[in-house]
């Protein structure tokens, strides 16, 4: 678990650019928790004898209600990152993901073991980004370094992903030692834990996430990523430096479990972080959303294959047009993209991800909120509920 | 965990005349649409126009009556179908009527505002892989607290618009009057609590109206309530266990679960209604002269949580672009059939008779990408070839970092389907984001490759402007 960090950012306003002066409140109301029992024979009696006397009642004819409880065997595996000096790294913090017992969010069964975290993403070269994203990184594109710290330090990252796209042969083919040395300066930059992502580039990325594997030895650093065509290099130095790897597939569940039967022969099951893929909002979203609810399921029924965190590329949202295009019919674009990128960090919250790789402040913001706001339940008073009906709203908004 | 009716249970119970009254070959056939809940009962006339059939068809609704009812407001082709839930996962079969979305009006706006408001509420669409996104429905709220006003305002949005209605009020003299103004055209009303019961039960009985049971803060109050209206001879309900975000909206979510879960694994039947969320209580926190975007932001936010928790209908306040399209996305998305495969066909299509002269573009067969890239083109109206590359469902992104898409697998998709007996030129247009193959793709086909836009909505001015024939 980690402890929410004062990120220095209590508005949207700034995270917008100037679009608007928005202000945040913080709502805390602490209430007791409602007692309910369910008796689903004695409510079959009660229709029955509605419908044979349809006389009107002459008081409320009271029913009880219990938790719905599910049955589930098993847990999802717990995953720490990162390494304290204590540990043997450098971090100045963990971060455990996992560890669930129920289905995402039903907290009336369980809470998450452990809250979700955002993973911002860096580069390590100067690339195209959807300009109301740019705007943010504008100063800090060309030191990965410095745009680490900014995410941390402004945007309240929880974890860097230091994405290392420039080994790759078309973008630049720095050499993985080029790479180590990136590496150790956003390790020097930042005390969160880092993660370390490849280029997709076939014949680097063994070598690239090796190289990442041994930089980082003690520091438990999630290797991104292992897929069904490069996978073996990355699990053998995973396995030798003591990492953890991100499995990653294209929504099919199926090569999920093929792809984590091949890891866990070099590896132990909490070394294993699973991403099937994040499709955006408008452009395959379902598709992400119900292979992590199946997963996650699947997980909690005793799939020893599909029971890992999981993380989601949650920058994706940006490959759909409606989050960018400048388009004044579409409304500011200022808003529309963050919006769109937390619309979907949310939908897959809300099956199951772990690990947000995401961009856009606003939207780590709102995540970040959002968890802060379901992490658990908190009962309310009938009267805190606000007559919605009569409220004056100004008109023209 | 989720029991459905299968053909065979379905079939004894059907007429078995084979009269294709209801569009199918024979009884067996629509008994197995019936199971997958593709075609409705009513499609079978003879089961309701023979009175011989009564117990059958008695039966029958028991045995196809989904865990959560399908309650209609509303009336004629703009009525609102909301609820028939059978399943807590899409996975398990798919989500039956999308969401409603109801948009709020309030009663003490005048004439010119409220049509105003009324005609945007109708007019706001946009058009996404060939559908017409758009919004649902009307909620007209009591803010006057004045029930002849409130009476007024329904009768006018009643004669402007044919979009269902839902009436908004606690206090049951706004709703009598109301319901008394438009009950023909069957409007929700909105709602019975713990206190008003009695009265707003009896208005329902009076117009036989459909009616949401709120009990907040409580769901064994909201499932007395809802006995107790089921006791007055009321089936027509729709369920609202209250709505608030921010900090309690793991409560509001937490609710909702418990409620469609009770309903669906425990066969709870009390709770087996349709569910209600209001983001728009989000604006009781809003102050006259603040700037709307945060309070719009919750608004979505909220909703969005919602729709993927099990809301039916949801009532919203904000009407801008930004707000409700990533909404209507979401529902959209989450509606969908589950089964519908991630990939289309790979093979060579024609867009507008193309000749030899006719561009070549090449995707992926991730069925998103060629939707998107074929709602495209068909908008910018051009001729065209568009080879489909078998890339096993992936997007071009995706594809190119996953090896799905490779300079081999176009130039194997170049063979296979003939392009080069198709056109009289030797050049090929790959997507802006499959750029980093071109290179190869040029080596391995032998064709020119030009790199067209980064996302398909450049298409059209791409072709238009036969930016492909440039040097």
């Amino acid at each position: 678990m980690t402890e929410k960090k004062d990120s220095g950012t209590s508005s949207l306003d700034d995270l917008f650019g100037d679009f608007a002066e928005l202000v945040l409140e913080n709502v805390t109301i602490e209430l007791d928790e409602l007692k309910l029992a369910l008796r689903p024979m004695v409510q079959q009696m009660a229709k029955s004898q509605a419908a044979a006397a349809l006389s009107m009642p002459k008081s409320l004819i009271p029913a009880s209600f219990t938790k719905p409880l599910g049955e589930y065997t098993s847990s999802i595996q717990e995953i720490t990152l990162g390494a304290t000096k204590g540990q043997g790294g450098t971090r100045g913090n963990t971060i455990t993901v996992g560890g669930h017992t129920a289905p995402a969010w039903d907290l009336f069964q369980a809470p998450p073991k452990h809250i979700p975290v955002v993973a911002a993403d860096v580069f390590d070269m100067p690339i195209s980004l959807a300009s109301v994203v740019k705007t943010h990184y504008k100063e800090v594109l060309d030191d990965p370094a410095a745009w680490a710290k900014l995410s941390v330090d402004k945007f309240g990252a929880d974890i860097i992903t230091l994405h290392l796209i420039s080994t790759d042969r078309q973008l630049g083919d720095t050499s993985p030692n080029d790479a180590a040395k990136v590496i150790e300066e956003v390790l020097q930059a930042v005390k969160v834990p880092i993660l370390i992502g490849s280029a997709g580039d076939p014949a680097k990325d063994g070598p690239v996430l090796a190289k990442a594997a041994e930089v980082c030895e003690g520091e438990r650093t999630l290797l991104c990523s292992a897929t069904v065509d490069v996978w073996e290099p990355i699990a053998e130095a995973a396995k030798k430096h003591d990492q953890i790897v991100l499995s990653w597939t294209s929504i099919d569940i199926n090569q999920q479990k093929e792809l984590n039967r091949r890891l866990l022969d070099f590896l132990e099951p909490r070394q294993i972080i699973i991403d099937p893929t994040t499709a955006a909002l408008g452009y395959g979203l379902e598709y992400a959303f119900t292979i992590m609810q199946r997963m996650r399921l699947a997980g909690l029924l005793g799939d020893t294959e599909l029971n890992y965190p999981i993380s989601s590329g949650t920058t994706n949202a940006w490959a759909a047009r409606e989050a960018w295009l400048k388009d004044p019919a579409l409304g500011p674009r200022e808003l529309r993209g963050p919006i769109w990128e937390s619309v979907t960090a949310l939908t897959l919250m809300l099956a199951g991800t772990d690990i947000f790789m995401m961009m856009h402040p606003a939207a780590i913001k709102t995540v970040h909120d959002l968890i802060d706001w379901m992490k658990e339940r908190r009962d309310v008073k009938p009267e805190d509920y606000v007559d919605w009906t009569k409220m004056t709203i100004p008109e023209g908004v | 965990m989720v029991n459905l009716p299968g053909p065979l249970e379905i079939y004894p119970l059907l007429p078995g005349t084979n009269c294709k009254e209801c569009g199918e070959a024979n009884c067996m056939a629509f008994a197995t649409k019936m199971a997958e809940y593709t075609v409705k009962l009513q499609a079978c006339t003879p089961l309701f126009k023979e009175a011989k059939y009564a117990k059958k068809l008695e039966k029958l609704k028991v045995l196809v009556t989904p865990s959560v009812r399908e309650i209609v407001v509303g009336t004629g082709e703009k009525a609102a179908a909301i609820g028939a839930k059978l399943v807590l996962y899409r996975h398990d079969l798919r989500y039956l009527d999308p969401t409603s979305f109801f948009i709020d009006v309030a009663d003490n706006m005048d004439t010119e505002a409220l049509t105003k408001r009324v005609k945007e509420i109708e007019e706001w669409t946009y058009m996404y892989i060939g559908m017409d996104l758009k919004l649902d429905g009307i909620a007209l709220r009591g803010v006057s607290k004045d029930p002849q006003t409130f009476a007024k305002a329904a009768k006018k949005i009643a004669e402007i618009s044919s979009w269902p209605i839902i009436l908004c009020s606690l206090d049951p003299a706004m709703l009598a009057a109301g319901a008394n103004a438009i009950a023909k055209h069957r409007p929700l009303l909105y709602a019975a609590t713990m206190d008003t019961w009695t009265e707003v039960g009896e208005i329902a009985i009076k117009h036989n109206l459909p009616l949401v049971a709120y009990a907040p803060g409580s769901l064994e109050n909201l499932s007395t309530l809802a006995n107790t209206l089921r006791a007055m001879g009321l089936e027509e309900l729709i369920l609202d266990p209250g709505t608030i975000s921010g900090s309690l909206l793991g409560t509001t979510v937490d609710n909702f679960t418990q409620l469609r879960r009770s309903a669906i694994n425990m066969e709870n039947d009390i709770l087996g209604y349709p569910l209600l969320v209001t983001p728009l209580s989000v604006w009781a926190d809003h102050r006259d002269g603040e700037a709307p975007e945060l309070t719009k932001w919750n608004e979505v936010i909220t909703a969005a949580a919602m729709i993927v928790r099990y809301a039916d209908i949801v009532i919203l306040h904000s009407l801008d672009m930004w707000t409700n399209l990533p909404l209507t996305f979401l529902r959209s998305n989450l509606y969908t059939d589950p089964v519908k495969p991630v990939a289309v066909e790979s093979g060579l299509m024609e867009f507008g008779n193309p000749g030899p002269d006719s561009p070549v573009m090449y995707t992926t067969n991730f069925a998103l990408t060629y939707f998107t890239v074929e709602s495209d083109i068909k908008q910018g109206n051009v001729a065209a070839w568009l080879l489909v590359v078998d890339t096993e469902g992936m997007s071009v992104q995706s594809a190119v970092a996953g090896r799905k898409l490779t300079a081999d697998t176009v130039a194997e998709a170049m063979e296979e389907y003939g392009v080069a007996e198709k056109v009289n030129h030797k050049i090929l247009i790959s997507p802006g984001m499959a750029a980093r193959i071109s290179g190869e793709t040029e080596e391995s086909t032998g064709w020119t490759v030009k790199v067209g836009p980064k996302d398909s909505s450049g298409i059209p001015k791409y072709i238009q402007q036969e930016m492909w024939k440039k040097e």
